[in-house]
């Protein structure tokens, strides 16, 4: 059994790590609300944005001409993967879950003798992919520095994605993400944005637009910087669920260091006690026996 | 018949402006100013660097964009935009930083004729408004 200065230190040492995980929890939880505004607020635009482009896209009278971002180049040998991470650590499940996601994407690509490339947003992604795919990832961005999901971040990343496509690196493009759902759950997504997908979402009003210039120009010009949105909104939806996973890992990580502390208490105490006891038993017996 | 529609100017952080009561806006679309009343047709554009004008009952205001799309659609006005300032909260050194901003993208000479052409057009518009 551990001397009773082991079990106090031990004590002492549990209590301080309840401090911090509950100060991360508190901090956590004040960031979440700023992520979760802040996300919310960017949702108007990416529907508008994605509105915008629905009809245009249904309006477009030469589809076999149509921009190479909304048809795709005809073949799927090459695919790009964005896999969005956090830059820290100490989040429950938020980066393994993309991670998770985004492997049983890859090995489904690699098994069907396609070509794999990968970008890697956020540091958190890099580190655990780099041991398997290392030789596989072409760029690996991450925004340390700045406190808030920001669109000028979001466009650098998506002017580089459109210049790999441009210079016809890649085919088809996917971004992982974790959809922010509520403080407890999100949910690892894969969206694929090159070449746009419309997934039957017909617009039933058959309204004509006009446009000027032409829709093709039009197109060509909206077309990126849908790409720098979604990319935006998946940032957004990102910072909301790393503080929302890390917020209920790190309630999880206080309680189970009460409980510790509870246990390790009454431990120490017993010690204790059992020490007081034998301490007696001694005094007694030594004098009985004179 | 009211002769007001609906504007909603919206950036990629937030909605950034909604209002209802607006008789008629100004857009700097691509291929020039454009007038927007209640009624106009479906339209979709986009835009250069320019002067949005706002004139409604309240008052009128005026914003600065770089870019964005305009859709008109059933009487509601949509804009969206990546960078918006309302020329009212913008001081002079505000503006004299995006000039210097837009001068040096204009000067560079490894950009295309279009960003160079929008590059030209900010310092333009925001020379007028120092």
């Amino acid at each position: 059994m551990a001397s009773l200065d082991d079990l106090k230190k031990r004590i002492a040492s549990v209590k301080s790590t309840q401090k911090i995980t509950k100060a991360m929890k508190m901090v956590a939880a004040a960031k979440l609300r700023r992520a979760q505004e802040s996300a919310e607020k960017g949702r108007p635009y990416s529907e508008k944005m994605n509105n915008v482009i629905l009809n245009l896209s249904n309006g477009i009278s030469d589809k076999e001409n149509a921009p190479k971002l909304l048809s795709g180049t005809g073949q799927e040998k090459t695919h790009l993967c964005v896999v969005m991470t956090s830059d820290r650590g100490l989040c429950g499940g938020f980066n393994s879950n993309i991670i998770k996601k985004a492997k049983s994407y890859f090995v489904k690509i690699l098994d069907e003798g396609k070509e794999l490339k990968i970008i890697t947003v956020g540091s958190k992604g890099n580190d655990q992919l780099k041991r398997v795919y290392g030789d596989k990832i072409i760029e690996n961005i991450s925004f340390k520095e700045s406190k808030n999901a920001n669109y000028f971040d979001a466009d650098k990343v998506g002017k580089m994605v459109i210049e790999k496509f441009e210079a016809g690196e890649f085919d088809v493009c996917t971004i992982f993400y974790n959809q922010f759902k509520n403080v407890i759950t999100q949910i690892p997504q894969a969206q694929q944005i090159i070449p746009l997908n419309n997934e039957g979402e017909e617009n039933s009003s058959e309204e004509s637009y006009e446009f000027e210039p032409d829709e093709d120009e039009i197109l060509s010009n909206l077309l990126p910087k849908n790409i720098s949105t979604q990319i935006f909104k998946a940032m957004l939806e990102n910072s909301a669920s790393e503080q929302g996973s890390r917020m209920s890992a790190m309630d999880n990580a206080t309680r189970n260091a009460g409980e510790m502390v509870d246990k390790l208490t009454i431990e120490y105490n017993r010690s204790r006690q059992a020490a007081i006891t034998k301490e007696l038993i001694e005094i007694i017996s030594g004098a009985e026996s004179l | 018949m009211s002769e007001e529609f609906k504007v909603e100017i919206v950036n990629p952080e937030k909605s950034f402006l909604v209002k209802d009561d607006v008789s008629e806006v100004v857009v700097p679309a691509f291929e020039g100013e454009m007038g927007i009343l209640k009624d106009h047709i479906s339209i979709i554009s986009f835009l250069k660097p320019g002067i949005i004008k706002i004139l409604s009952k309240s008052g009128d205001e005026n914003y600065y964009v770089e870019d964005g799309i305009v859709e008109f659609k059933n009487n509601n006005l949509s804009i969206l935009t990546s960078t918006i300032f309302n020329l009212a909260d913008m001081d002079k050194s505000k503006q004299q930083d995006l000039l210097k901003q837009a001068e040096e993208e204009a000067n560079k000479t490894d950009i295309n004729d279009q960003s160079k052409y929008l590059a030209d057009q900010k310092v333009e518009v925001l020379k007028t408004l120092n």
